[in-house]
């Protein structure tokens, strides 16, 4: 155990150097020790990381965002500084340096910005937004397992450092990387000597006894690091590396870590930021912190609470210089008359060295922390492939569940019918919950619209407000995941096209600020999501034209203005010939509507002219299990997503060969299944139809048999029919046997379109499909 | 990929029977150009004879059981629940441009893995009747006619000689396309709109 000698509390600030310098063989031979970790390991908490940072990262978009809108509440800047912060210190935890560095800067102006050194400026919320997305690059980068940044991307950052320069305040840096770095060291320095003068009489030191862990090594997080990290903060004027836990080499596990650190820190932090550099260890080791100037109480509970000898510790805190070796023993006989340190708080009031108000706060503060906590630790993160995995399970389970109730009516054993169907509703609660589990709210994705809404408004000279309502409706996390792009798109749009210039809607007579709407509700086992927005609308005759132009339609070809409007979807349509850096980059509508067709939704698009436009999304909920009704043709068997079900009816055998029937004085179309799908045989006498609504159409299917609800797990038809439309997936029943899964609006659109052309004899035009 | 076929090509070697060698990548014939033998299940189609390499073959099982998909074209047969998963499956009689294979009680399904790396699919084929599995040589193997073999020539692999005839290998991957299937599905589909 290498003695750094008792350091002299009134030493220059000089030494500070040689002090550091002193901590090299400690850290060699702490480095050695911890060479051990596994790669895999890192690999983890790489991710870890990542991911927490990203969640950081949202956390500061959103809080510049509220400040620039005006928000000056003190709390927002808080957040804001403590997200870098956090992220800062994690990247430091796990060796990013690019990403620490460059947070630092961010942090330092953000630290101003708190202190009221700074005012909230729009330039400097543009430059702290690009420095988020710097580091969101940088992050990309590190996940690719890339440690370097490109030189590209070196630049970007040092351009955005650039920006913020003269956010930092004080004269300019000589060194222009590291600039924010030694400027608050410059700053910590000036105010050190300042204090120095008056009150460096006594103990001027924190003193922070750290003792790790075991398993800190294991969860890959190295006490070095937080050592090396903690040197931002300030100075170490004296460690003492406590090996008393380590055991006989041969019980040693070399994974875990046995150390821990008397440290006597010079800083000007507080106790929060001293405790925030040990926020990642936090839960898995042992912290105490004592401010500078504490009573010698303090010190004895100190070394009572800690685990090693209080005369050891002793030493060791009359050799950093905290304690006098007369206060030691003064201090060790009033603890002998006072056995009860419980009280301390209480005597530490008496004793006039906290004043009641600031024991109050403290207690306030703590608690908020622990409550935070508590509500952290009531969630767990889940790697999605686990959940997939018991989603698939389940399903298995169902088609099990279903074949195994099949055996037992056919059994026709009361008991056993009985106990399986208890067994079926289990099933099916334990359905239920496994799916619940990955629904996410939709929220999270529209809040990245905040920013899109903010950098678009910016670039076209457009002022927009982005109204999001609906945030909390859930939905599949698969789901939520791939349509980000599609709506992103449509936002573009709505912005970039709908959205008229601030003059022309100041001519209309409309508010200057646009606005654009998310909605996002659920409605009959789909969720609909809205993008609309009040600009200028569609311009239906443009469209026609260049549907004509593109000969997606054939001249003389009857449409009405909501067929019109919907050809923006079709293959090789874009009205707009100039392209703008938002949209028209080739990625048309037509994507769009492929990317949402792909998850088996639909979109569609209303407008009013000069009102604005709005397009509806509709997306089933999962992609797992649905609740299905099953019903019968000739042999085969068809389910029908549930949800769709309004009613079933029983055929009259009267109606002649026009496809509709009367609903209570409603005209209902029709289709007849085993006409569609040529099913062969004759019509049984008794038919049913199944009466079915999807956005707000109603149509009746027609079958042979009703045969009842059933859950359905939904098998993909695979590659092979992903151009079939009218099916929208597979199942199996519990005989073994496969059915059909109908995707009843792509039927029923596709029985429109076939009497639409018989109609019009139009056979040879190019039809618009909206599925 | 080439001690796969080694393995596989030497006669009983390895747990498995010869024939049903652990499907390996995809070409046989890719393997067999090294001089090395490679080994075929042959079976029949319309009384003629034919082979796919055993590395494509991941099982072959009884007819039965097969749901038919609407508004498809003939060759498609339907699907089949193996094990679990949905595998479709491929009428070859109807695909080399026949009459849909009629169904008696030698008639099978042989699954087919095909695919690339990324992506990797089950197939059934449906056949009049699976004959055995054979080795052949490379050198006992002959280029595809350009044409009078009566189905398409880039399906051919090659001609195997085997006991003095010659059976047509099937270049699966290409019989099996789901690119090509796919898209003559749609073809179907809208025809028939129209």
């Amino acid at each position: 155990m290498p003695n750094l000698g008792p350091p002299l509390p009134s030493s220059p600030r000089g030494e500070a150097t040689n002090q550091l310098a002193a901590l090299e063989p400690d850290t060699v031979r702490l480095a050695t020790y911890f060479a051990l970790k596994p790669e895999t390991i890192m690999d983890e908490v790489l991710s870890v990381f990542s991911i927490e940072a990203r969640e950081q990262l949202e956390a500061m978009e959103s809080g510049l965002m509220q400040l620039e809108q005006g928000d000056r509440d003190p709390e927002t800047i808080n957040a804001v500084f403590r997200a870098a912060h956090t992220i800062k210190g994690g990247a430091g935890v796990v060796e990013i340096h690019s990403v620490e560095q460059f947070t630092h800067i961010l942090e330092n102006v953000l630290d101003r910005l708190r202190n009221g050194q700074i005012e909230v400026g729009g330039e400097m919320i543009s430059a702290l937004l690009r420095g988020c997305d710097h580091i969101g690059a940088l992050l990309t980068l590190v996940l690719s397992g890339e440690h370097e940044p490109s030189e590209q991307l070196k630049q970007a950052g040092a351009a955005i450092a650039e920006e913020l320069r003269p956010f930092l305040g004080g004269p300019a840096p000589a060194g222009s990387g590291s600039g924010g770095n030694k400027l608050a060291e410059a700053e910590e320095g000036g105010g050190d000597i300042e204090r120095g003068d008056r009150e460096r009489a006594t103990y001027d030191c924190w003193h922070i006894s750290i003792r790790f862990g075991r398993d800190v090594l294991k969860m890959g997080m190295e006490p070095l690091s937080y050592l090396r990290y903690l040197l931002n903060l300030g100075e170490i004027a004296h460690l003492t590396t406590l090996t008393d836990a380590l055991p006989e080499a041969e019980q040693m596990d070399p994974e875990c870590c046995y150390l821990g650190f008397e440290i006597s820190f010079r800083s000007h932090a507080t106790k929060a930021e001293i405790e925030k550099v040990f926020a990642f260890c936090r839960d898995d080791c042992e912290l105490r912190i004592l401010p500078p100037n504490s009573k010698l109480a303090d010190f004895l509970q100190l070394m009572d609470a800690l685990p090693e000898e209080t005369m050891r510790l002793g030493e060791i805190l009359v050799r950093s210089g905290a304690l006098t070796p007369e206060e030691l023993d003064a201090g060790l006989k009033i603890q002998s008359r006072e056995p009860d340190a419980g009280q301390l708080g209480d005597i530490l009031v008496q004793q006039d060295a906290l004043q009641p108000e600031l024991v109050e706060a403290a207690v306030a503060k703590q608690k908020s922390v622990s409550e935070k906590k508590a509500a952290e630790s009531n969630l767990i993160r889940v790697h999605a492939d686990k959940l997939d995995q018991l989603i698939d399970l389940v399903g298995e389970l169902v088609i099990a569940g279903a074949s195994a109730n099949l055996l037992a009516k056919k059994s026709g054993e009361g008991t056993l019918v009985e106990a399986t169907s208890v067994l079926s509703r289990l099933v099916e609660s334990i359905r239920d919950s496994a799916l619940q589990l990955r629904m996410v709210q939709i929220g999270e994705t529209f809040n990245r619209f905040h920013r899109v809404a903010r950098d678009v408004s910016k670039e076209l000279g457009k002022e927009i407000e982005l109204v999001i309502t609906g945030a909390e409706t859930e939905l599949d996390k698969s789901v939520v995941e791939r349509i980000g792009d599609p709506l992103l798109h449509l936002v573009r749009n709505a912005m970039d096209h709908g959205i008229e210039s601030a003059a022309a809607r100041a001519a209309a007579g409309k508010p200057v600020k646009g606005r654009v709407e998310l909605n996002a509700y659920h409605d009959s086992g789909s969720i609909v999501i809205e993008v609309g927005d009040d600009g200028g609308g569609l311009n239906v005759e443009r469209i026609q034209a260049k549907a004509l132009e593109k000969g997606i339609i054939q001249p003389g070809q009857i449409l009405s203005e909501e067929e019109i409007v919907n050809l923006i979807f079709a293959a090789g349509f874009s009205t707009v010939d100039k392209v703008t850096n938002l949209s028209g980059r080739g990625v048309g509508m037509d994507v769009v509507r492929k990317n949402i067709a792909a998850l088996r939704g639909s979109v569609e698009v209303t407008t009013a002219a000069g009102e604005g436009s709005r397009f509806t999304i509709r997306l089933p909920l999962t992609l797992a299990i649905i609740d299905g009704f099953l019903t019968g043709v000739g042999k085969s068997s068809y389910v029908i997503p549930l949800d769709m079900v309004v009613e079933c009816i029983e055929l009259s055998n009267t109606s002649v060969d026009r496809d509709y029937l009367n609903l209570r004085g409603e005209v209902l179309p029709f289709v007849r299944l085993r006409e569609l799908f040529e099913v062969p045989g004759s019509r049984p006498p008794r038919e049913n139809a199944v009466v079915v609504q999807y956005a707000g159409k109603k149509a009746g299917i027609v079958v042979d048999q009703l045969m009842g609800e059933f859950q359905t797990v939904i098998k993909p038809l695979g590659a092979l029919f992903r151009n079939m439309r009218g099916i929208g997936g597979s199942t199996i029943l519990g005989s073994g046997e496969v059915a059909l899964i109908l995707d009843i609006q792509a039927l029923v659109s596709r029985c429109a379109r076939a009497e639409e052309l018989l109609s019009h004899g139009n056979t040879g035009s190019r039809r618009l499909e909206m599925h | 990929m080439g001690q796969v076929v080694q393995q596989a090509g030497r006669p009983g070697g390895g747990k498995n029977a010869p024939g049903l060698a652990k499907a390996g990548a995809a070409g046989g014939l890719a393997a067999a150009g090294s001089g090395e033998i490679a080994q075929y299940l042959t079976f029949l189609l319309s009384g003629e004879m034919y082979a796919v390499g055993i590395l494509n073959v991941k099982e072959i099982i009884e007819y039965g059981q097969l749901t038919e998909i609407p508004m498809m074209p003939a060759f498609i047969r339907g699907v089949i629940n193996l094990r679990g998963s949905v595998v479709p499956v491929i009428d070859l009689s109807a695909r080399f441009g026949g009459q849909q294979t009629e169904v008696s009680r030698r008639t099978c399904i042989v699954i087919i893995e095909i695919g690339n790396e990324e992506e990797r699919h089950d197939i059934g084929v449906v056949v009049d009747a699976v004959s055995e599995v054979l080795e052949v040589s490379a050198a006992d193997i002959e280029p595809a006619p350009s044409f009078g073999a009566k189905i398409r020539a880039d399906f051919i692999d090659g001609m195997g000689k085997i006991g003095g005839k010659f059976v047509i290998i099937l270049d699966i991957q290409r019989v099996l396309s789901v690119e090509e299937i796919a898209t003559l599905a749609t073809v179907k589909d809208v025809a028939k709109d129209s």
